[in-house]
């Protein structure tokens, strides 16, 4: 076990020179970067380039080359990780939602709580039920995936990871799978968060929603981190052509 | 005499090719009702052992050592692909030299593996390699992402398999699951050749002994098992139909 003696005033997540390949594709090429805790940071770039391989390594869903990766403090890429201690700090949202099919929306966020961490279900439900509140889904607690929109069902996602009382949330290109009119309200429920002092770290391509909540943009391109800086001057002041060219074809 | 038996005595007097003789004497009526028992306890445990071997088959599969993999694999070929008549003689006759056996009284009381005790077992395995399969095709089924999305709310590899993938493959599995269970409880009537007294041992004994009542005891077999398979598939399309997940996969 790596040593942790982790303060708040460090970062709640350092990345240092990650390397990942998958056989012989190199996608990440020596990523570095930092967060701080109730920071919120989006990492935008072209397909491909190692976005989504990049945050599933925080929580440890793809494993790492070289490099490290410390979630307060502690390495993620020991052999001996406690992956459940790891899982409760960082939460993850996908693109495509992932909800449990054969769940409603209110056993959905319960089922972690309830089965990994054996919290007693009547607590876990009323907590359950707030996160349902703060999501805006109130009337829905009872609605299999398959009865919600797609905007409902990643609301519901969203919660079902709060259900953790994770430190850190990853949302990988969650409003990609989304109608324009649903995007909003996953976003809303996005801000929030970010509001009430959530670490987050999101991938996207909603440029408007990224300059408005971040307070750190990185912008990646095959494997590697091109540019970074906050949003007042990330898009305006662009200085590598690659970064350019992108925003001149999202924007 | 009762008027129900009487009908069936008198009937026999009119047409003797129609001997329902266990409709009208006491003897005979307890053989096919103590046939019909066997039968049904067979096929209950056969089916929930089959259903279980399956389970722990396909958990198995998943496994990342190919060594148990393979075992799996061989025990599915093995059965698969010989005929189930020969697997109870095998089981009966070979096998079951190598226990000790002293001549069983009560099927219960028997403290070795009895020609029951061996009927279940090689009935069971038969069943158990095709539900290793079918439940294989239902966990193939659960899209990786989902799963996914269980491991990173920290759940480890039991805990998915048990709250996400087996609940969702499980519905997927059930019309190939009712085929095969259907087949099972058929198949039940094989213990005949290891002289399990289930339904057709005793019927066939019937007929041995009045071979009058021949047409009658075939009749009777058919409507039996009619009887017994429909109860079966009324009740996994029951299950079926309440496991339905609303708004998914239709
Ligand atoms: N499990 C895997 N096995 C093999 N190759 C993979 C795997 N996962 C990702 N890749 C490859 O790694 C590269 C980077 O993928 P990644 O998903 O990280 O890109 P991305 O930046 O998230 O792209 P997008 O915007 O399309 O989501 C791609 O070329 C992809 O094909
Ligand atoms: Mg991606």
């Amino acid at each position: 076990m790596s040593i942790h003696n982790w303060e708040a005033s460090q970062p709640i997540i350092s990345i240092n020179d990650v390397h990942k390949s998958f056989g012989a594709l190199e996608v990440l090429k020596g990523v570095s970067l930092d967060v701080m805790k109730g920071e919120v940071i989006c990492v935008i770039g072209p397909s491909g380039s190692g976005k989504s391989t990049l945050i599933r390594c925080i929580n440890a869903l793809n494993d790492i080359d070289s490099g490290s990766i410390k979630v307060e403090g502690r390495e993620v890429n020991d052999p001996d990780l406690d992956k459940l201690a790891l899982r409760k700090k960082v939460g993850m949202v996908f693109q495509q939602y992932n909800l449990f099919p054969h769940k409603t929306a209110l056993e959905n966020i319960m089922m972690a709580p309830v089965k990994v961490l054996k919290q007693p279900k009547d607590e876990v439900e009323k907590r359950a039920r707030t996160l349902i509140k703060r999501v805006n889904l109130e009337g829905k607690e009872d609605g299999y995936p398959g009865e919600l929109s797609g905007g409902q069902q990643q609301r519901v996602a969203i919660a079902r990871s709060l259900a953790m009382n994770p430190d850190v949330m990853l949302f990988d290109e969650v409003t990609a799978a989304l109608d324009p009119e649903t995007v909003k309200e996953v976003l809303v429920a996005i801000k929030n968060l970010a509001q009430d002092g959530m670490t987050c770290i999101l991938v996207t391509h909603e440029m408007g929603f990224a300059r408005e909540i971040a307070d750190h943009i990185y912008f990646t391109d095959r494997g590697v981190i091109v540019e970074h800086g906050p949003p007042s001057s990330f898009f305006t002041d662009a200085k590598d052509p690659r970064t350019k060219e992108f925003l001149s074809q999202i924007l | 005499m009762n008027s129900f038996q009487q009908f069936f005595f008198d009937l026999n007097e009119k047409y003797p090719k129609w001997n329902f003789i266990f409709f009208y004497d006491p003897t005979q009526t307890d053989r096919v009702l103590s046939g019909l028992w066997m039968t049904i306890q067979l096929a209950v445990v056969c089916v929930i052992l089959s259903v279980v071997i399956g389970l722990i088959g396909a958990w198995l599969q998943g496994s990342h050592s190919r060594f148990l993999r393979s075992i799996v694999q061989g025990y599915i070929q093995f059965f698969r692909n010989t005929p189930p008549l020969i697997q109870l003689l095998f089981f009966y006759f070979a096998l079951g030299q190598f226990t000790p056996t002293y001549s069983p009284d009560g099927w219960l009381e028997v403290p070795i593996i009895s020609n029951v005790g061996w009927a279940i077992i090689s009935l069971s395995f038969f069943a158990g390699a095709f539900n290793v399969e079918i439940f294989r095709a239902g966990i193939e089924a659960v899209p990786e992402s989902t799963q996914e999305a269980a491991e990173a709310l920290g759940m480890n590899r039991l805990q998915i398999y048990l709250y996400v993938v087996l609940p969702l493959a499980f519905r997927v599995s059930l019309p190939a699951l009712n085929n095969n269970l259907v087949n099972l409880v058929k198949t039940t009537t094989q213990a005949l050749a290891i002289a399990v007294p289930e339904l057709l041992y005793q019927m066939v004994s019937i007929y041995n002994d009045y071979s009058t009542a021949q047409n009658a005891s075939m009749t009777v077999l058919f409507v039996v098992y009619i009887i017994l398979v429909g109860i079966l598939v009324i009740a996994m399309n029951r299950w079926e139909k309440a496991n339905r997940i609303p708004g998914y996969g239709n």
